[in-house]
């Protein structure tokens, strides 16, 4: 039988040869098994691979930007090739990594197994969507080769549609397609989340990563089509003079920016929520302890997808917009962090008296909770109004976002892969060097950008590339920070490979934690649950101490 | 901003010291509220670290009250900093209406300044302290934004609008003037200084600094070679309205609706007069797009203006 056939939502039984029942791994080992795959898993794994090599592609970028800002005149970079490493490393982070870093591989391998289904809704649905991702991904690689975009990752008019001389329209395309993508993988998780969850799943028994992703999801699927809409409309002033935006062709500028974020803000929690849910897993099972207050963490989910719609004009407070505008957004901006807020403090909660892991995972788990808090507060600061008029488009705002999108999603995305690993590989690697990549990455992170708060407030400009020298100092300390992130960035890299090979066998549960992922064999079998479990109990149902024990 | 690594920005007007208090206050509260999270998280990781002995005893119930207060304290004690930065950021949008107005032209890559006496300056703006001065500024290509740290003040600057900004400087020096807005190649170098001086200071620099005629007086020159008085000045044939009292009063359009003539309203009437025809008369004006730019527009409007406190004649 082919794959096609196999990979078929699994209604009853479904034949399986003897090697599909030991491993997905194994059910098949030829390219074409893999890249007509419509295992859930597989997908999952050609994600890892495809996001992984934009993430060193972005990297690359940084690395050049870090480079450069080393001294105030701008000496390694001429002033256009900065505009575009800037560029390229905005477009690919956003769009070619974080958004569908988590969602499309912890997401993809993990939902059907934490629900008790045998695959998604739509299989090949999902691998239609990594196509498409690979598409959008070979044009953006295309307008690289070709000599790259000059506008920004935000594209603003009349600058994009009418001034910049790179590859705008290729740039907007890649853009444009990759959000079919995201669209896809929402409404797939949506569907499954609905339709294929095992009896007994209520969901007051979702696990909490689920619940974070059913509002990612939700917010993928109404959001994406404006960005794609948007950036239509930009190509079409570029390409047919049509005037939409540009105030010269009678347009309005800022109906761009209005546009843009009412896509783009929302984009920020489809960064951080599968984050957030990724991080409630981990906590839970660090403290070995249930979630605590369940339904307030997954509602805050809810919550964030829902506010986070409503808080687009925060962007614009020195745009232009009415005052009166601003003031209902940074009020809007500020209700968005009491689901955040709680959030943070039902993990703390969580970890009282638990019995509490320094495993990898955890580490990075806690190093999310603490740089998610910094520039989750500094978020703050920006939703008010007279302080964001001050450090607005400075490095504050920079490192404010790199705190909540490296900081915090990136930590959660290398805690998912240390936590997950063995059961996405059957084995385990070495906790040293992840107890160590943890910390290098915390605080290399930490040197990197806290210093561009202070820059930003001192008034450093983001985008420039030439500088006030009394800004040197800091930057050489981002810079060094920078260094050191690369290469905690690259460690796991090397010693995640090397367990592929060497590492000893994890078992179905090494953590051992609950949740029925843990309950299969690790790599699991292609069609996940030999039987459809029933389930009978809450998520988290760590046994609960009465009285002092001995740990 | 001394020493080896500055780590806190000039202040140069009373404002930035206003923006600074709401940080530094924000950022106590801030710490206060997130202390208790980074101490327990230490103090449980090591106090009940797996394998050790402790006290775990603890009971299971939903903690509605915790849950709710920690949601809401915090929003509450915020809401308090919201006020205060919004009240802050509406000062922004009141200019006193004795502020000194200078015009500015934002243009790839480079600032455009304009003094009321006819002064013209390039990426840098000299200014007396202890004046208000207000900025009625636009760009003529992209979106760019005018920042001056010392100020802690910022606006984006657009094409085809007017957007003002207003500040009230009282310590003399010389501050970097920055473009915030990304605005293509040299956007990096799109910076100048705004240099305060004291009164003295300043009028001598505006005695000595070539200024020519006031910007009001170039309108003027400029309304007349433009051939705009042939329709709009006394004993013209064509019916077009006079502009003697326009500045800043109600003009009834013929739509239907009313508008109020201020810079823009000019501006745009005199670049798309098509756009919003005054009531009564025949759309026969024809763009002056080509023939103009935002500079010399801008000294039309002043002219215009100018021509504010002259009498009206009755509209037929």
């Amino acid at each position: 039988m082919t794959d096609i056939q196999a990979g078929l939502p699994a209604s009853g039984i479904v034949p399986e040869t003897a090697e599909e029942r030991v491993s997905y791994l194994r059910a098949g080992h030829s390219l074409r098994s893999w890249l007509l795959t419509t295992d859930h898993k597989r997908i999952a794994i050609l994600y890892l691979i495809a996001i992984t090599a934009f993430f060193f592609i972005g990297g690359a970028a940084a690395a050049l930007i870090r480079l450069d800002l080393l001294t105030p005149q701008g000496d390694l970079l001429s002033n256009e090739g900065y505009n575009r490493a800037f560029t390229i490393h905005g477009v690919i982070m956003v769009w070619f990594f974080l958004i569908p870093s988590i969602p499309t591989t912890f997401g993809n391998f993990l939902i059907p197994l934490m629900i008790g289904a045998r695959d998604l809704a739509f299989p090949r649905l999902n691998l239609l969507s990594w196509y498409i991702y690979v598409l959008g991904g070979l044009v953006t690689i295309y307008v690289l080769v070709t000599g790259g975009v000059d506008t920004g990752w935000t594209f603003y008019t009349p600058l994009s549609s009418m001034f910049a001389n790179g590859h705008v329209v290729a740039a907007a395309a890649a853009v444009f397609i990759v959000g079919f993508s995201s669209i896809l993988t929402g409404l797939n998780f949506i569907v499954t989340v609905h339709t294929l969850r095992a009896p007994g799943m209520g969901w007051g028994r979702l696990p909490l990563f689920v619940w974070s992703h059913y509002a990612t999801s939700l917010v993928l699927v109404l959001a994406t089509p404006v960005l794609a809409v948007t950036l239509a409309l930009m190509a079409a002033e570029r390409l047919f003079g049509i005037g939409i935006f540009d105030p010269a062709l009678g347009g309005d500028p800022l109906l761009y920016q209005h546009l843009f974020w009412f896509y783009s803000h929302p984009a920020v929690y489809i960064m951080i929520l599968p984050a957030m849910g990724v991080v409630s897993e981990l906590v839970a099972a660090a403290a070995h302890k249930p979630v605590f207050g369940y339904w307030f963490v997954a509602f805050s989910s809810l919550a964030i997808a829902v506010i986070g719609f409503l808080v687009w004009g925060h962007h614009m407070f020195v745009a232009g917009q009415s005052m009166y505008a601003s003031a209902v957004f940074s009020f809007l901006s500020i209700a968005v962090a009491v689901p955040s807020a709680i959030k943070v403090y039902n993990w703390t909660a969580t970890l009282y008296k638990g019995h509490i892991s320094l495993e990898p995972p955890f580490l990075f788990a806690m190093s999310f909770i603490g740089l998610f808090v910094i520039g989750g507060l500094t978020g703050l600061m920006l939703a008010l109004l007279a302080v964001d008029v001050h450090v607005h488009d400075t490095t504050f705002v920079i490192a404010h976002f790199h705190y909540i999108m490296v900081g915090g999603t990136v930590s959660a995305f290398f805690g998912a892969l240390h936590y997950w690993w063995p059961k996405f590989t059957g084995r385990t690697y070495s906790r040293i060097w992840g107890r160590l990549s943890a910390i290098f990455i915390f605080l290399g992170f930490n040197l990197t950008f806290f210093p561009q708060f202070l820059l930003g407030y001192l008034g450093m400009p983001r985008r420039y590339h030439v500088y006030d020298p009394a800004f040197q100092v800091l930057h050489v300390l981002s810079t060094a920070g920078a260094s050191l992130l690369g290469v905690a960035y690259v460690l796991p890299f090397a010693y995640l490979l090397y367990s592929l090979r060497h590492g000893a066998p994890a078992g179905p549960n090494p953590w051992p934690a609950t949740g029925l992922e843990w309950t299969v064999p690790s790599p699991p079998p292609k069609h996940n649950f030999d039987r459809i479990p029933v389930v009978t109990e809450a998520p988290y149902a760590y046994p609960v101490e009465r009285r002092g024990d001995d740990g | 901003m001394n020493g080896f690594i500055p780590l806190w920005p000039d202040a140069a007007s009373a404002h930035a010291g206003q923006v600074d208090q709401l940080v530094i206050a924000f950022t106590v509260l801030m710490v206060a509220l997130t202390a208790p999270v980074f101490v327990l998280i230490v103090v449980f990781a090591v106090r009940y670290r797996r394998g050790k002995a402790a006290n775990r005893t603890h009971r299971v119930n939903r903690s509605v009250w915790l849950e709710t207060s920690w949601a809401a304290i915090p929003f509450l004690l915020t809401l308090f900093f919201f006020v205060w930065a919004a009240w802050l950021y509406f000062d922004l949008h009141r200019p006193p209406a004795d502020a000194m107005e200078i015009d500015v032209v934002a243009k790839r890559w480079m600032w455009k300044f304009q003094h009321p006496e006819g002064q013209r300056e390039i990426d840098d703006l000299h200014v007396p302290a202890g004046r208000p001065v207000k900025l009625t500024m636009t760009s003529e290509d992209v979106i760019h934004s005018l920042f001056v740290p010392a100020l802690r003040v910022k606006q984006d600057v657009l094409p085809g609008r007017y957007t003002t900004l207003w500040f009230d400087a009282d310590r003399p020096g010389s501050y970097p003037l920055e473009c915030t807005q990304f605005c293509g190649t040299d956007h990096s170098l799109m910076h100048g200084r705004l240099v305060v001086m004291a009164g003295q200071d300043y009028a001598r620099w505006l005695a000595g600094t070539q200024g020519g005629d006031t910007l009001a007086a170039e309108g003027r020159a400029l309304f007349r070679s433009l051939g705009c008085s042939g329709c709009h000045g006394p004993g013209a044939t064509v019916h077009a309205p006079k502009l003697e009292g326009l500045y800043g009063r109600p003009v009834p359009l013929q739509d239907g609706s009313t508008v109020t003539a201020d810079e823009q309203y000019i501006r745009d009437s005199i670049l798309e007069p098509n756009s919003r025809i005054a009531a009564g008369y025949p759309p026969i004006m024809p763009t002056f797009r080509n023939l103009v730019d935002e500079g010399e527009v801008q000294q039309l409007v002043a002219y215009i203006k100018s021509l504010a406190t002259q009498p009206a004649e009755p509209t037929p």
